[in-house]
């Protein structure tokens, strides 16, 4: 009883927050919606036995994500009402999309309803007898280990392709290296003079 | 009825005593780590601290208390009325359930679930939200750019605690607390897992904001930063959010690193003191350590300090979780 208490709870929330973070009017407002939506969903894996899921999307998104996109909100002056002019036309689109991802998964929930056999047909079946954290572990760092590396090595490659299309170096930028200013020697920089009275140098 | 009290109203009533034990325990903690703090400063700098209030100045905290309570509460004019209030709120309560996991004693944990330390990271990197949040609706400059430094400082600093944290659990095999604690470490792991203290320590400096990394609230370059807005009791609250962020960090490094309720140094006959008398023991040196790092060093300069999270410990982290790794597996000691 209290689960079911607790997943109306954390479903309705989930729901809420992502209607507000469309239709709230302060973009900044939108993205501590879309943090509370997170949330909820965190809550949500947890109730599913998935408690290792539920603390990375709270590490990841809640925490690293959500930030940044948190930082680029408040930094950028958007005018979302501006943006908001056309929005109506993309609404098709959208439930377009939305529609697809339903079927799928009226279809995979079904097909697991009328027959329970299908379930056999995963190509990694869960090791009920460990925990969810070691069962993620089995499969992606010893049964799927290369695909997982490749996944992992694309991600690399992408990040220095962002970061290489990005960067420019300016000219005439003063850095403080602190390697050269510790490799600084007194007899290097520094001469040493008598000075007679009465005269110059 | 009967049934339904024994099941649900019992176990509540229990777990609700538990939660009003903890939440007292650190709120008292708190408020004498401020005391704590005034004498500690005063006694490394040789002046006295605290003295006019109670005998040897007990009841400062208490008074200091009193004070912010009977303050009025401002809200600014132009400020987001309820994210800038939500703000202290959210930092205050996450500062608190944070303790949930934190296993005192043997068993004498309130909730011993098996992911516990990543549900200490997960709430301390949510911590960052209370910053930003009141930086961002106070709409003023100081408190903006105060949690614009402040979060950039978290986030940066969190990747090298979450390497850290990711070499212990190598150790442990574990993401259990009570089983982190109880794990069996040879001597040269503990060796091993030193430099990783080190870095631990400096990174919840960082994490806390206190000095020497305390640039986001810097008096001289941006008065107050992100909570330069707040008076009274939503003052109250980051300061009190605050400091029991700097306790739980403290309890923290003592779950990963100090062995908890352990006695010290594996001397089991110490062990006739009870376990939690060591806890907290373990985690007033740590705490201790907080503000012998403040009265010692002075502010870093802020390229300084990202130059330190992301161009020294980070790499360093990133080498050392491969070094400890390779060594576990190398001398067959990774645990089960």
């Amino acid at each position: 009883m209290i689960s079911a208490i607790a997943f109306y709870l954390f479903a309705l929330m989930t729901v809420f927050a992502a209607i507000m973070v469309i239709t709230a009017k302060n973009p900044v407002h939108s993205v501590l919606f879309l943090i509370l939506a997170f949330f909820n969903a965190a809550g949500l894996f947890v109730l599913l036995g998935a408690e290792f899921v539920a603390m990375i999307l709270v590490i990841v998104y809640v925490g690293a994500v959500a930030v940044l996109f948190l930082f680029v909100v408040m930094m950028l002056d958007i005018s979302f009402s501006e943006l908001r002019q056309g929005a109506l036309q993309y609404v098709p689109i959208g439930l377009v999309v939305g529609g697809i991802l339903l079927a799928e998964l009226i279809f995979i929930f079904v097909g697991w309803h009328i027959a329970p056999s299908a379930m056999d047909n995963r190509i990694t079946p869960m090791d009920q007898t460990v925990q969810n954290t070691e069962a993620l572990g089995r499969v992606l760092y010893t049964d799927y280990i290369f695909a997982f590396q490749v996944s992992g090595l694309i991600l690399l490659v992408a990040m220095i392709g962002a970061i290489v299309l990005t960067h420019r170096r300016r000219p005439g930028v003063r850095r403080q290296k602190i390697a050269d200013q510790n490799a600084r020697r007194p007899q290097d920089v520094l001469d040493i003079q008598k000075v007679t009275p009465g005269k110059g140098i | 009825m009967l049934e339904l009290w024994n099941v649900y109203g019992l176990p509540l009533a229990f777990m609700l005593l538990h939660i009003g034990a903890i939440v007292g325990a650190v709120l008292l903690a708190v408020a004498y780590y401020t005391y704590a703090e005034r004498k500690v400063l005063g006694a490394m700098q040789r002046r006295q601290g605290p003295m006019t209030v109670g005998p040897f100045g007990l009841l400062q905290p208490i008074a200091d208390g009193i004070k912010l309570l009977s303050k009025e509460t401002i809200i600014p004019s132009q400020a987001n009325r309820a994210v800038f209030v939500l703000a202290p709120m959210m930092l205050f309560t996450l500062a608190l359930v944070a303790w949930a996991v934190i296993p005192i004693d043997y068993k004498l944990v309130l909730a011993d679930i098996n992911v516990g330390i990543l549900y200490l990271f997960a709430i301390s990197s949510m911590g960052v939200y209370g910053i930003i949040m009141a930086g961002w609706a106070s709409n003023s400059k100081y408190a903006f750019l105060g949690a614009m430094r402040s979060s950039s400082q978290m986030v940066s600093y969190e990747v090298s605690m979450g390497l850290v944290i990711v070499t212990v659990l190598l150790c442990t095999g574990s993401l259990n607390l009570t089983e982190i604690i109880m794990a069996d470490r040879p001597a040269w792991v503990q060796v091993m897992l030193f430099p990783m203290l080190i870095v631990f320590l400096v990174s919840i400096l960082a994490e806390c904001n206190r000095a020497p990394f305390d640039l986001p609230e810097g008096e001289s370059e941006i008065t107050g930063g992100f909570m330069v807005e707040y008076s009274s009791m939503t003052f109250a609250l980051f300061f009190l959010g605050e400091y029991a962020n700097m306790i739980l960090m403290s309890a923290m490094t003592v779950v990963l690193f100090l062995g908890g309720w352990l006695p010290p140094f594996g001397i089991e006959a110490l062990a006739v003191v009870p376990g939690f008398v060591w806890f907290v023991l373990k985690t007033f040196l740590i705490m201790f350590f907080f503000l012998w790092a403040r009265a010692t060093f002075p502010r870093y300069r802020y390229d300084q300090l990202m130059r330190l999270g992301w161009k020294i410990f980070l790499p360093f982290t990133l080498i050392w979780v491969l070094v400890v790794a390779g060594s576990l597996i190398a001398f067959d000691a990774l645990p089960e």
